[in-house]
């Protein structure tokens, strides 16, 4: 089943509530998909030229500070730590590239949720309840997010496994439904340089994206190619460092709702979700069309 | 009558629905605050009437027998599934396959629906006053809809003996689903249900589709696989 929810905030002063919304709307979607949840949030993004990296380790005892001094001297620049739970944060004025590369040869035993200047990525097993509670998402601020309540069907129950998926710089997606085509799509993906953490049908759906997006494709372009060459039932939705997506497959047998007001878009799989929005009640609702491409984009 | 979403639990709402019985039938029961809950008013055997102010999620007023149910909102998917009898009026738009595989009563949706609306319908009518998703009336039996707007591709795939009267564009037809001469029984019918409907459209402006029987199950010479062995 799944749950999925988005957010994108038009109007500024809401900025600082953005983590109350999005833990409202995940709570709501719990009894869609009690086995993990996860959230996308785009907020402080780093200057010009630095990078942020959404890391998790799975030992409790993890030492941050430790891995943040090593990189740091590494890049002779001080880098900064916010940890949550099992996730941390750390930001720096390296270059994304260098600073991917960088862990992925030092810190093998870390896994990256997330790179990019503004995206951060928290998911975890367990209740969305739980999960809400222990990242405490509550305390966020940021300007949009995607999130997701998982009942997993066709791979494991992991914190890997959950949702969202980010396989570009800032780029992230998470999917009600499954894809058929996942198996060969990923391999000919692995032929084009992508690389993937797990053996998940939806982390394709999104190196899929990325894959157009380093073509040179806007996300408009690369979301017209997914409707081409993924075979299967989805709703997505989809953030980038200043915008937000949200696509259905032709058949749109996965339920969507999109509402939209002068404050805010949102987007869940039902809408008791946006219900708990201030104006939900008078905004524009709809149900998105098949096979229609739906984006929003901050100038 | 008054109940409070916000308030009570949706399983007591629901009690309190079953427990009216038919000689309570004057009886108005309001909903506030549904805020897309699954399954309000779903069940219903008596003739009382229910307004819902507000939008539900799934499977609203299920099953519905004799109740007269009208949702000031929208709804979502699998609106009336199964309804036996009664009316259910939406104000707003309708999800996914609303007044799949009814057997009677009246199904109005002043909006639009989205996909498979009608879907194996068995008797009920519905009358939707915007436009409807594709593959609507798969597989439809028996009942009427009708549509005051366009109808999305695949429309009445598969049908049996529904049939399906539009006022606007058809994406196209699915299988086996046809053309077919407006009599002037069919504008008497028409235009009888527009009305108990609350639609003022002349049943001229509408054209008729149904099953063309070409299918497997409509030719004589596969009833022998059809008997049981």
């Amino acid at each position: 089943m799944c749950g999925i929810v988005g957010l994108y905030l038009k109007n500024p002063n809401l900025e600082c509530r953005l983590g109350e919304f999005v833990a409202d709307m995940l709570e709501e979607m719990g009894d869609r998909g009690p086995d993990s949840a996860g959230v996308a949030m785009y907020r402080n993004p780093v200057a010009d030229g630095g990078s942020k990296v959404s890391l998790f380790s799975a030992d409790p005892n993890e030492n941050w500070q430790k891995r943040v001094a090593q990189i740091s001297a590494h890049f002779d620049s001080e880098f900064s730590l916010i940890v949550h739970a099992s996730h941390a944060i750390i930001a720096g004025a390296a270059s994304v590239d260098e600073v991917g590369q960088w862990i992925r040869t030092h810190w093998p035993d870390l896994r990256v949720m997330s790179i990019g200047t503004s995206i951060e990525i928290y998911k975890e097993k367990g209740h969305p309840n739980e999960v809400v509670k222990r990242f405490r998402f509550r305390e966020f601020s940021g300007t949009h997010a995607v999130a997701h309540t998982r009942m997993a069907t066709e791979s494991a129950v992991t914190t890997e496994h959950s949702h969202p998926f980010s396989t570009g710089l800032d780029l992230c997606l998470v999917h009600n439904g499954s894809l058929s085509n996942h198996n060969r799509l990923r391999q000919f993906l692995r032929r084009q340089g992508g690389e993937f953490q797990t053996d998940n049908d939806s982390e394709v759906a999104a190196g899929f994206l990325t894959w157009r997006l380093s073509k040179g494709e806007t996300v408009v372009k690369a979301l017209e190619s997914a409707i081409q060459h993924l075979d299967g039932f989805y709703t997505f939705a989809i953030g980038t460092s200043n915008g937000f997506s949200v696509l259905r497959d032709p058949i749109a047998c996965k339920p969507a709702v999109l509402a939209e007001n002068d404050d805010w878009v949102a987007m869940s799989s039902e809408y008791r979700a946006i219900a708990r929005l201030p104006g939900a009640k008078h905004s524009r609702i709809w149900e998105p069309s098949p096979a229609q491409i739906y984006s929003w984009e901050r100038q | 009558m008054e109940f409070d979403l916000a308030i009570h639990s949706l399983r007591e709402i629901n009690q309190a629905l079953h427990d009216v019985c038919d000689e309570d039938h004057a009886k108005t029961i309001t909903v506030h605050h549904p805020k897309g809950a699954h399954s309000v008013a779903a069940g219903l055997t008596a003739a009382t009437n229910v307004n819902i102010l507000g939008h539900v999620g799934y499977y609203c007023a299920g099953m519905n027998q004799n109740a007269h149910i009208h949702i000031h909102g929208n709804a979502g998917p699998g609106l009336v599934e199964n309804m036996m009898s009664g009316c259910v009026i939406v104000e707003g738009n309708a999800s996914q396959y609303a007044g799949a595989s009814g057997h009677g009563g009246l199904l109005v949706i002043k909006g639009n629906t989205s996909s498979r609306c009608g879907i194996s319908m068995k008797g009920i009518d519905i009358v939707v006053g915007g436009s409807i998703g594709h593959f609507s009336a798969f597989m439809a039996q028996s009942g009427r809809l009708v549509v005051c707007g366009d109808a999305a591709h695949d429309l009445g795939d598969s049908i049996y003996e529904a049939q399906i009267f539009v006022r606007g564009s058809v994406g196209s037809l699915g299988s086996d689903c046809v053309e077919k001469e407006m009599l002037q029984h069919h504008k008497d019918d028409l235009e009888l249900l527009l009305q108990r409907a609350g639609f003022a459209y002349p049943a001229t402006e509408f054209r008729r589709y149904g099953s063309a029987r070409e299918l497997y199950n409509f030719k004589i010479d596969n009833a022998d696989a059809l008997r049981p062995k």
